[in-house]
């Protein structure tokens, strides 16, 4: 028999208008589900797994909406959509690296209601999870995507402990790169925290992709001005170029001085829990000639450790090939 | 309150999942509600009813002069694995529940590491025990059963024969030592099978060796085993710093007991000096 999956279980909706009231809000009601643009959650509340008794919608919230210029950098309002952050002048022209990300998005539809608050505090795609089903993420004691007969052919290469999903975003690699630091509010107060501690893995929590708990909001990213300007490499591979999730995507930052790597910052998504940095590859390229031969060993060095599963192990060499045209091509995707 | 989480596999059954985190706030409540409950009897109670058991028997001890100062009451290996066992115990308590309580670290590696620890201590106190020590020490006897019954008559104000002194471990000891051996059994037991279903560098995973169900249930022995231990922790740190039982604890510190301990809390006939 058909279930029937159009009608969302009803809800108490607050619309608030600023920021204050948002948190005030998120404190009194400690089950409530914060919503931005609405791609993610939607999809939960049509499907019946999430059901929350009230949702917050800060789409209403102007604070939270804009990009800004602050010290040399920018700062980007936690609503402002992938669409604005795509064709901001400002950004295409010193943080190229994060609108090529964004543009990388799903569809134009999508990026015109999608946020870029939601994009980096999404949940992961696993569809076991996403299916409802009482695996370690959802609070249960299994995993559900590590079997020998699994669908687990999106899974991870690295980080699993107990949940093998993987984090879908493509503008958390880029703002990992561009060294962003991320800005939450709650009744405690602000606190920023860097991009790369920002997404948190199984290990610390299972439950949760992000820093981010019940009563906290997202409510702007700050780009420092340090990786302005600098050559930059974003790419995202996927099934269906028209429209898909990662498979594996790669954001570079590089600066370079007379055909040297002087400072790099890189980082992947969709092979572990948690956008990851490559520090590891980072610290192995100071100091050494920009060069295929470099690039080359860049990528051997970024699939060290990788632990396939049952089906995914064509994501070694894909995320071993990214990182290699990441080197070698920075300046010209 | 819950006792038992449940929820439902992807064939639409039933499965048990753990127990409920309502049962470790009841653990905690249970703790310190002993606590609390303990230091009234032992402020009110005691002093009005003759004091603890111990004051009121006074041993027909032998000549003191037997008695050396200090009488070795652990040996070291003992003081070692006490001590050992208790830093996995907290570190385990504290890896198994902060995460529940809000406080997110990652928690898993060193919690089946301090686990390893703690399987480590016990194997080695088996063997220390079974070897080195004498076993009867911490079984309870029909004399423990009657000396619970005069000890209990006369902190309500009965009158009776007056309970005799202990070997070397009293009632209290014995009872705790002996339910949180099979407490620590049962943690033990479902921790290694749990091992199976995570990635360690010392078995293949294999986390379809049980059925769902089954599963669950290592999962609820697991979990209300720790429940357990953390009240019977608190319990334990609890007497450890009452100031007229430090000089036990101070005996697991410097492994001995002075001679008016000895003779005041312990039957020498049933528990040499010499020994």
């Amino acid at each position: 028999m058909a279930v029937i999956r159009d009608m969302m279980p009803a809800f108490e909706l607050f619309q608030p208008q600023s920021v204050s009231e948002v948190v005030d809000l998120l404190a009194r009601y400690d089950d409530s589900w914060l919503i931005a643009g609405g791609l993610d959650s939607f999809e939960w509340f049509k499907e019946r797994h999430v059901r929350p008794p009230v949702v917050v919608d800060v789409s209403g919230v102007d604070e939270l909406k804009g990009i800004r210029e602050v010290d040399g950098g920018v700062e980007i309002g936690a609503m402002t959509t992938l669409t604005e952050i795509v064709t901001d002048a400002g950004i295409r022209e010193r943080f190229a690296l994060l609108s090529t990300a964004a543009y990388a998005v799903a569809t134009p539809q999508i990026r015109n209601q999608g946020t870029i608050g939601g994009n980096v505090a999404q949940d992961t795609r696993c569809w076991y999870y996403r299916g409802g089903w009482p695996c370690y993420r959802a609070g249960g004691n299994i995993c559900y995507a590590d079997t020998p007969t699994s669908m687990n052919r999106e899974h991870c290469l690295f980080g699993a402990s107990r949940c093998v999903a993987v984090n879908p975003s493509d503008t958390a690699p880029a703002l990992i790169a561009l060294d962003a630091k991320m800005v939450i509010r709650s009744r405690r107060g602000e606190q920023v925290v860097d991009a790369e501690s920002f997404f948190i893995g199984p290990r610390t929590d299972i439950t949760r992709m992000t820093v981010l708990r019940p009563g906290d909001l997202l409510t702007a990213i700050r780009i420092p001005s340090t990786w302005a300007g600098s050559a930059y490499y974003f790419e995202k591979a996927r099934d269906r170029q028209a429209w898909d999730f990662p498979l594996v995507n790669v954001a570079a930052a590089i600066k370079t001085r007379g055909g040297t790597i002087e400072d790099i910052r890189l980082a992947v998504n969709a092979v572990a829990p948690y956008p990851m940095r490559l520090t590891r590859v980072e610290n192995q390229l100071r100091g050494q000639a920009l060069n295929a031969e470099t690039a080359a060993a860049a990528g051997e060095v970024a699939i060290q450790g990788a632990r396939p599963l049952r089906h995914n192990a064509y994501k070694v060499p894909l995320l071993r090939n990214l990182v290699t045209r990441a080197i070698r091509d920075s300046g010209t995707a | 309150m819950d006792f038992f989480q449940y929820d439902a596999n992807p064939w639409g059954q039933e499965i048990l999942v753990r127990i409920s985190w309502d049962l470790l706030w009841a653990s905690l409540i249970f703790g310190v509600l002993f606590v609390v409950g303990h230091l009234v009897l032992r402020r009110v109670w005691f002093p009005a009813h003759g004091g603890t058991a111990e004051k009121a028997a006074v041993a027909a001890a032998p000549a003191a002069a037997d008695v050396p100062e200090r009488v070795r009451r652990h040996s070291l290996g003992s003081r070692l694995f006490h001590w050992v066992m208790a830093a996995a115990m907290f570190s385990l308590l504290i890896t198994a529940f902060f995460p529940v309580l809000g406080i997110q670290f990652p928690w898993l590696t060193i919690h089946w590491v301090s686990g390893l620890v703690l399987i480590a201590a016990v194997a080695f106190h088996i063997v220390h025990a079974t070897v080195f020590m004498d076993l009867k020490a911490v079984w309870i006897g029909p004399r423990d059963l009657r000396n619970m019954s005069r000890r209990l008559s006369r902190s309500l104000g009965r009158p009776g024969p007056d309970p005799e002194l202990p070997g070397k471990y009293p009632l209290e000891n014995k009872l705790y030592h002996n339910i949180i051996t099979a407490v620590g059994f049962a943690v033990i037991a479902t921790g290694l099978l749990m091992m199976y279903r995570i990635d360690t560098p010392l078995f293949a995973r294999d986390p379809y060796m049980f059925a769902e169900q089954t599963w669950g249930w290592v999962y609820v022995i697991h979990g209300l085993s720790a429940v357990a231990l953390v009240t019977l922790v608190i319990a334990h740190v609890y007497f450890a710093v009452l100031p007229e039982k430090r000089w036990i604890t101070w005996s697991m510190i410097h492994g001995w007991i002075s001679r008016e301990k000895y003779l005041e809390h312990h039957d020498p006939r049933r528990w040499s000096a010499r020994d």
